[in-house]
C-alpha cells in the first residue's frame, strides 16, 4: 500500500487535464526514503485520537503574480485550506505551525523544530507559478519522530483551479495515513433556502465540498427539491414545480440548461441516475399510488419496477448498477427494501423499531444511509442486507442523507425545531465528528458528488 | 396568486382561531378584498365587483362551502367523517357551478421525510378529489397538485400546527 502510493506520487497521470498530477521534482531531491510505518489513523475502530499535525505555509521560490494571486499569498491560502479540510475530518488535530519555512525546507524538514510542537505528522509544500500561467502546488507528508517522508504530489492546476490542488493535497495526506479513498476534492449540490417558513423560497445551489466556490443554478421563481449528481458531474438530476407541475429535470451545469425527463399527466419525484449514468430512477404519483420506474438518461418510455400499492419512492442503485434500495409503506409504515435493478426479487431489509427511509448506498457498496423516524428523525446506516443497524446524527429532525464519494462520512441536512430552518451537517462513521457545513443560507437536501474527475 | 395565497391564509388563520381542527366550522364570509391587486391571474375574473361576491367565484365558493380545507390525521390520507361532510357541501356547490375548473392540493406536516410526503400529499389531494367525484363532480374539472411539506399554513412545530397543516385545499380560481 505504501509502496504503491509513493509510486503514484511519483507518475504522471492526466497530463492533459486543466488539472494534472506530476510528480514534484521542482524541488525534490530524487525519491524520498521507504516510507515509516507508524503513521495510522484506524477510523474504522470507533473513537480514534485525532492525530497531531502541523501544516506551516508554504513558501513559493520567487514571489510571483498569478491569475489567482500573488504566489506567496497563496502559500498561505494552500495551507489553510488542507488544515480545514484535515481538521474537518476529525481525524487530525493541528498544532500551531507558524514558523517560517524556507522554499529549500521543504524537502529537508527542520524535524528538530517540529518535534517540539507535539506534531505526529507534518505537511510542507509550495507554490510556484509557472510560464504559462499555471500554477504548481507542491505537497510533502513527514512523519515527524521517524523523521521520514511518506508521500509526495505535485499538482499543476490552472489559477481558476487553484483550492482544488489543496484539496488535492489534503485528500494525499488522509489518503496516506488513514488507508481510505479522498474526498476533498468534491463538491456539493444541495437547496439554497430563505424566507418565511410557509413561503420559503428555494433554488438549486453548487458548492465546493469545504462550501468555497458557491454559486446558485435557479432564481427561486420555481420550488425545487432533491437534486442527484449525474456520476459525470456536469448533469444534476432535480425536482421542481415550474409552471406549477412538480416534475423530475436534469440541469447541465456548463450551460445552464433545463431539461424536463418525462413528459407526465402525474407528478414526477425523488429522481436519481444510475452509477452508469445511462438510466434515471424516479417515483411517479398516479391515482394515489406511488410507484418506482427507470427511464433512459435520454429520455423514451419508461419501465415500471415496482406494483406494490402504497407508497414507493427514494431509489438508489448500488453501486455496481444491479440493486436499488428504495422505501415502501407496503407492510404499514416507511421501510427500506431492496430489488434487482430489474424489479425483481424485493425484499425487506429493515426490521428495527420506527420507521426507515431515504436510503442511499454507499459508494463503497457496504452500507446504506437512510433516515430514522421513531421519536426523532436522525441519520443512521445499516449493512446492505439490515444488519448492524446503527444511528449517527442527534439532531431534532436529520434528514436526506448523501455519501461523501469515499463512503466514509455522510452530509444530510438538520431542520430546527420551530424555526423550519435548514442546515447542512457532515457526521464521520462513528458518529463522533458531527459539524455544520457553512452556507450563505439555509440549506437543505445535499447531494455529494463523486470526487472531481 | 398573492391575492390567493392571502385568502387561502385567512381562512387557514379563521381554521385556527375557530379552535379544534376536527369540529366543524362555521366561518364568517372573508373579508371583502375589492381592490386587491393580483400579480399572478390577472386574466381571470374577480370574485369581488364592488362589493358584491360574483356567483361562481372563489369569494363566493367560501362563503357558500364554509371552507376550502379537510384536514387528515397523522400519516393518514383517508377522508375523516368531518371531512366527508365538508366535501359534500363543496361538491353541491360544484355541480351547481358546472364551468368552474378547480385544483387540489395536498400538504403534509414537517414530521416526514421530503419524497413521502410529496407521495403522501398526492394520496390525500387524489383521496379528496375522489369523494368530490363521486358526489358527482366530474374527475375532469379537477386537478391535483402536491406540495408535500413545503407549504404549510401554520408555522408552529408543535400537535396544533402540524394538524392544521395535513390538508387537502380545494383552490377555486379568483
Amino acid at each position: 500500500m505504501k509502496a504503491r502510493l509513493i509510486a503514484a506520487a511519483l507518475t504522471l497521470l492526466g497530463s492533459t487535464a486543466a488539472l494534472a498530477q506530476v510528480p514534484a521534482t521542482q524541488a525534490a531531491p530524487g525519491a524520498g526514503p521507504q516510507p515509516g510505518q507508524r503513521l495510522v489513523v484506524d477510523i474504522t475502530g470507533g473513537i480514534s485520537q485525532p492525530m497531531p499535525i502541523a501544516i506551516p505555509t508554504m513558501p513559493t521560490p520567487v514571489v510571483a503574480h498569478s491569475a489567482a494571486g500573488q504566489t506567496d499569498a497563496l502559500g498561505v491560502q494552500v495551507a489553510q485550506i488542507v488544515l480545514n479540510d484535515l481538521k474537518g475530518s476529525g481525524l487530525f488535530k493541528p498544532v500551531a505551525a507558524d514558523h517560517a519555512v524556507a522554499f529549500p525546507q521543504v524537502t529537508a524538514p527542520d524535524y528538530g523544530y517540529w518535534t517540539t510542537t507535539g506534531a505526529s505528522a507534518l505537511v510542507q509544500g509550495f507554490v510556484q507559478a509557472n510560464g504559462d500561467g499555471t500554477l504548481t502546488v507542491g505537497c510533502y507528508l513527514y512523519d515527524v519522530s521517524a523523521k521520514q517522508e511518506l508521500a509526495r504530489q505535485g499538482f499543476v492546476v490552472s489559477p481558476a483551479q487553484w483550492r482544488r490542488a489543496a484539496h488535492k493535497c489534503a485528500d494525499t495526506v488522509y489518503t496516506r495515513v488513514t488507508g481510505e479513498g479522498p474526498y476533498f476534492d468534491s463538491r456539493v449540490a444541495y437547496v439554497s433556502e430563505t424566507g418565511p417558513k410557509n413561503r420559503r423560497v428555494k433554488r438549486l445551489a453548487i458548492m465546493d465540498q469545504d462550501g468555497a466556490n458557491h454559486h446558485f443554478l435557479t432564481n427561486g421563481q420555481s420550488l425545487v427539491l432533491t437534486p442527484r449528481f449525474a456520476p459525470g458531474q456536469q448533469e444534476i438530476v432535480y425536482m421542481a414545480f415550474t409552471n406549477n407541475r412538480p416534475r423530475i429535470y436534469t440541469y447541465d451545469v456548463g450551460s445552464g440548461r433545463q431539461k424536463l425527463v418525462v413528459d407526465a399527466p402525474n407528478m414526477t419525484l425523488s429522481p436519481r441516475f444510475s452509477p452508469n449514468g445511462q438510466s434515471i430512477v424516479y417515483s411517479m404519483s398516479v391515482g394515489g399510488n406511488t410507484q418506482i420506474y427507470r427511464v433512459s438518461a435520454s429520455g423514451g418510455t419508461p419501465t415500471r419496477l415496482t406494483n406494490a400499492p402504497g407508497i414507493n419512492t427514494a431509489p438508489c442503485y448500488s453501486p455496481d448498477g444491479t440493486k436499488i434500495v428504495f422505501e415502501s409503506d407496503r407492510s404499514g409504515g416507511q421501510q427500506l427494501y431492496v430489488m434487482d435493478s430489474d424489479g425483481g426479487n424485493q425484499h425487506r431489509i429493515s426490521f428495527g423499531g420506527g420507521r426507515h427511509a431515504t436510503p442511499v448506498w454507499s459508494p463503497r457498496g457496504d452500507l446504506i444511509a437512510f433516515t430514522k423516524i421513531g421519536g426523532g428523525f436522525n441519520v443512521g446506516v445499516m449493512a446492505p442486507d439490515g444488519s448492524g443497524e446503527r444511528t449517527l446524527t442527534h439532531g431534532w429532525q436529520d434528514e436526506g442523507p448523501t455519501w461523501s464519494p469515499n463512503g466514509r462520512v455522510i452530509m444530510y441536512f438538520r431542520t430546527g425545531q420551530g424555526s423550519g430552518k435548514a442546515d447542512l451537517w457532515s457526521v464521520d462513521l462513528t458518529g463522533v465528528n458531527e459539524r455544520r457545513i457553512p452556507t450563505p443560507l439555509d440549506g437543505s437536501d445535499p447531494a455529494w458528488s463523486p470526487l472531481l474527475p | 396568486m398573492t391575492a390567493r395565497t392571502a385568502t387561502v391564509l385567512s381562512v387557514a388563520a379563521m381554521v385556527a382561531l375557530a379552535g379544534c381542527a376536527h369540529k366543524p366550522k362555521q366561518l364568517p364570509p372573508p373579508p371583502p378584498e375589492s381592490s386587491v391587486p393580483s400579480s399572478g391571474d390577472t386574466g381571470a375574473p374577480s370574485g369581488n365587483v364592488g362589493g358584491s361576491i360574483v356567483p361562481g367565484s372563489r369569494a363566493d365558493f367560501l362563503q357558500q362551502v364554509g371552507t376550502d380545507t379537510v384536514h387528515f390525521d397523522t400519516d393518514k390520507s383517508d377522508v375523516n367523517s368531518e371531512g366527508q361532510g365538508i366535501l359534500a357541501s363543496q361538491a353541491r356547490w360544484l355541480v351547481a357551478h358546472r364551468n368552474v375548473r378547480v385544483t387540489l392540493e395536498g400538504h403534509c406536516d414537517e414530521r416526514g421525510t421530503r419524497e413521502y410526503n410529496l407521495a403522501l400529499g398526492d394520496r390525500r389531494a387524489t383521496s379528496a378529489k375522489n369523494v368530490l367525484v363521486a358526489a358527482g363532480v366530474s374527475a375532469d374539472r379537477i386537478s391535483t397538485i402536491s406540495y408535500g411539506k413545503e407549504r404549510p399554513v401554520a408555522t408552529g412545530s408543535d400537535e396544533s400546527s402540524w394538524a392544521q397543516n395535513r390538508r387537502a385545499v380545494t383552490v377555486v380560481p379568483q
